[in-house]
């Protein structure tokens, strides 16, 4: 079965590649290790018959998203010597949410165990598909996605930018 | 699924194709040329002028509010290409859909361009 040894490939690469944003120093290498982990997970995608959307993570999120990313390091001014000092109330703030953040994710994924891949039809992801559903079945919750996008386009303009005088 | 993973063969030699280029070129590039190292050579330089400072200084925000506003685009041109692909069989109805949708969109286009976030001034 060798879309098995992919998969378990594909899992180890990601959570590999996940694990070492978390852990590298530096910020650039966060960056390059989470297109990686992009990566691998669009390759899930492919194993999940999902092919447009693998094709759609690829472009906006290791293209578009990851460019983003380096902007905002380049604007945090991260130098080693600028570091901001995180005081240990900090730190135990942050462990908590996050450890309580791990047993929602862990209690919600414990109920799931009986989940099987779906193997029904394996052209259920393709782009024709993929339109029929979203413009018929999903047609409410895709112009609500109109608006959210209005909605960021205000937000980032209203952040970004100074009043002309 | 099993049969057609065979169809990813393009896609697989592709990215062979793509990793593959880089590899060789950072291969011969440090195999085949001449090399001599000398403190002057592996200087930084900007120009012919000694470089000053550090490369990682904050930048304008601008940058950043162009690149957000294109990310926004690109999701947007992403979801016209389901759309037409089942244009003749979505019919008017789709064509009203989409229009919504665009229409939305061009509202925040058009209040970006009246904000001027695109002016570099």
């Amino acid at each position: 079965m060798m879309i098995k040894y992919i998969f378990y490939f594909l899992a180890f690469v990601s959570v590999f590649s996940a694990l070492m944003v978390v852990v590298s120093k530096n910020p650039v290498h966060c960056v390059l290790y989470l297109i990686m982990c992009f990566f691998s997970i669009a390759g899930h995608y492919v194993l999940l018959n999902a092919q447009f959307l693998a094709a759609v993570h690829v472009i906006v999120y290791a293209g578009a998203i990851m460019v983003l990313f380096l902007f905002v390091i380049m604007l945090l001014n991260l130098n080693t010597q600028s570091e901001p000092h995180k005081s240990t109330w900090l730190k135990f703030a942050a462990a908590i949410t996050s450890g309580l953040l791990l047993v929602i994710l862990v209690g919600t994924l414990k109920g799931s165990e009986t989940m099987v891949m779906p193997v029904g039809n394996p052209n259920a992801g393709l782009i024709k598909n993929l339109g029929n559903t979203l413009f018929k079945d999903f047609l409410l919750p895709f112009e609500v996605s109109s608006i959210l996008f209005l909605v960021a386009m205000v937000g980032a303009v209203m952040l970004g930018k100074k009043e002309i005088k | 699924m099993q049969s057609n993973l065979y169809d990813y063969l393009p896609i697989l030699l592709m990215f062979i194709v793509a990793g593959g280029f880089v590899g060789g070129t950072m291969f011969v590039t440090h195999k085949l040329g001449p090399q001599i190292k000398s403190k002057i050579k592996l200087d930084t330089f900007e120009c012919g002028i000694e470089s000053q400072g550090n490369a990682r200084i904050p930048f304008s925000i601008k940058y950043f509010l162009v690149a957000i506003l294109f990310v926004l685009f690109d999701v947007e041109v992403i979801f016209m290409y389901p759309w037409a692909v089942n244009f003749k069989e979505l019919g008017l109805f789709g064509f009203i859909e989409m229009l919504t949708f665009m229409g939305f969109l061009l509202l925040g286009f058009f209040y970006i361009l009246k904000k001027g976030a695109l002016k570099w001034e």
